[in-house]
């Protein structure tokens, strides 16, 4: 089935709920494998013709599994060589793709559920990259869902496997069990507060690796962090999968804590900086997508912590993904350079957060 | 109030927590902002060395030039990458890799994983075919080889072992296909 791209701008995807527990403070739970197929070299080794098989494989594979309705919802396959760049982009901004995926050359595709919760990569670094996701810290269920997943694709195929080192993967790093346990945080009062360094390091000392999620460009976006595991050999994915839930109860307390310290020791220079970021996001006409994730930051902390009252979070969380350049120009159904981009960036927000000439449309 | 670190107005009044104490810090707003911002030398934004740049510092540590000879030599017999090459790219070539350099590959292994023996998942269908498969890519590559230079009898020989290890592969069903 086709994937409206339409129709997916407009919704709002599964980690953008802002629902599920802990939804303050954890934006979403993702959890990846990486697998290959024993009989074809590893991507870096692979002809265009290998790949053009891989694809194929794996392809009636996985839609010979969603015909036996075997996957959970309704599947879209999309075949991303053969997208128009901004499409591709958009993929990424939705976190449905990898950058790395967008940016490759030769056969390479993505199989989507209609809900948005898990996607399926082929031919990114690994032949596959099963990836699961949900809103809020929800880490037992996704991995409860990408075993079956797994299960059910590996029914159909033999991956690159071997007794001693487990699946076997392009890069070291990911050998054994080829999983990637990670949760999205939103950190804002810790980086305020500067204590975020010490967060870091102390997460480098358990062997957890720390990342910013990237908007346009290289900027981290708008005081978003993720934590994942670091290693992928010698302990098994529910271990692994529990070293990183372990963690997140301590994060969310140290940022409730810096939360707290601000609004009782500095109630006003909080509440300043909240309002006026959310003032200029409602009057703005003309906003960089960087400085949109930096006011939307402020905004959303403002709104957990009961300082703006007349937006919910979900409104927020939507606002941080559509103002991102490719989904600007397809909710506009027009591409738009970086000025023009802008002025719609501006528009839409004043639209969305009831701001100044709230009522304009874009024409 | 002027601005603690230059003489402009102080407009941003911030909590500062230094050993857990708070203390007040007044600033102009250019000053603000250089404060709020993370230190140059501690890019918040990517903490930890990306698993790549992890991994080229792992493969540059301690091999002599006799030893870095040594390694350029040897290939792998499947996919043919050599051990230099993977070095110079940090990805390997095809699953047979981990076992034909086993012996070099084990304490970078450690030094990422601490640990060199998986105890996760393990495929329901395993057996103990996937390393026969593995050999299909050698099997292919060199019958394309011998398509290449023309030795057709070798190559034949080659499309009948493929077609017998291809075979015993669990048949899937192809009536996906056309999804």
């Amino acid at each position: 089935m086709p994937l409206n791209f339409e129709e997916l701008a407009q919704a709002s995807g599964e980690w953008l709920k802002g629902s599920g527990p802990e939804s303050d403070i954890v934006i979403s739970s993702r959890i990846r494998l990486a697998r290959n197929l024993a009989e074809f070299p590893f991507i870096a080794r692979a002809t265009p013709a290998d790949r053009i098989e891989i694809e194929k494989i794996l392809h009636a594979r996985i839609a010979a599994s969603n015909d036996s309705k075997k996957f959970p919802g309704e599947l879209l396959y999309v075949d991303v060589s053969e997208l128009p760049e901004v499409d591709r982009a958009f993929l990424v901004e939705r976190q449905l793709i990898s950058r790395e995926l967008s940016e490759s050359d030769g056969a390479r595709a993505v199989a989507i559920d209609k809900r948005e919760q898990y996607s399926v990569m082929i031919n990114e670094e690994d032949h596959l990259r099963i990836q699961v996701m949900h809103s809020g810290l929800d880490l037992e269920t996704a991995w409860a869902q990408i075993d079956m997943l797994d299960d059910l694709i590996e029914e159909q195929v033999t991956y690159a496997y071997n007794e001693k080192l487990g699946y076997l993967t392009a890069c070291p790093t990911n050998v054994g069990t080829g999983i990637r346990v990670s949760v999205m945080l939103h950190l804002p009062a810790l980086v305020i507060t500067r204590q975020i360094d010490k967060v870091f390091r102390s997460l480098q000392k358990i062997n957890l690796a720390v990342r910013g999620l990237y908007g346009e460009g290289s900027q981290a976006m708008g005081d978003f962090y993720q934590i994942s595991n670091q290693v992928t050999l010698g302990l098994s994915e529910q271990e692994l999968v529990k070293k990183v839930s372990d963690v997140v109860p301590v994060l969310i307390d140290y940022e409730r804590q810096a939360r707290e310290f601000l609004v009782r020791e500095s109630q006003e220079t909080l509440h300043d900086r909240v309002s006026r970021a959310y003032g200029i996001l409602r009057n703005a006409q003309t906003i960089s997508s960087e400085e949109t994730l930096h006011l939307l930051s402020s905004v959303r902390m403002g709104v957990n912590l009961g300082l703006i009252g007349d937006v919910a979070i979900p409104t927020v969380n939507k606002l941080f993904v559509h103002t991102q350049p490719a989904h600007l120009q397809k909710l506009a159904g027009m591409e738009l350079d970086s000025s023009d981009r802008n002025i719609e960036r501006a528009s839409y927000l004043r639209r969305h957060l009831g701001g100044d000439g709230a009522n304009t449309t874009h024409n | 109030m002027k601005c603690q670190k230059c003489d402009k107005k102080a407009t941003f009044h911030i909590t500062d927590l230094v050993d857990g104490e708070p203390s007040e810090v007044h600033l102009c707003e250019d000053c603000a902002q250089a404060f709020l911002a993370p230190p140059a030398d501690d890019d918040a934004s990517d903490v930890m060395p990306a698993m790549a740049g992890l991994l080229a510092q792992q493969l540059a540590v301690g091999e002599t030039a006799e030893e870095l000879a040594r390694l350029d030599k040897q290939a792998c017999p499947v996919c043919g990458i050599t051990f230099r090459e993977f070095r110079k790219q940090g990805r390997l070539g095809c699953p047979h890799d981990y076992v034909c350099f086993a012996d070099e590959l084990e304490p970078l292994l450690l030094n990422i994983h601490d640990e060199i023996h998986h105890v996760g998942k393990v495929p329901k269908g395993y057996g103990a075919n996937a390393e026969q498969q593995t050999q299909l890519i050698r099997l292919r590559r060199e019958m394309k080889e011998a398509v290449a230079r023309e030795d057709y009898e070798e190559a034949s020989k080659l499309r009948d072992e493929i077609r017998a290890i291809e075979a015993t592969r669990d048949a899937p069903d192809p009536s996906g296909e056309n999804a």
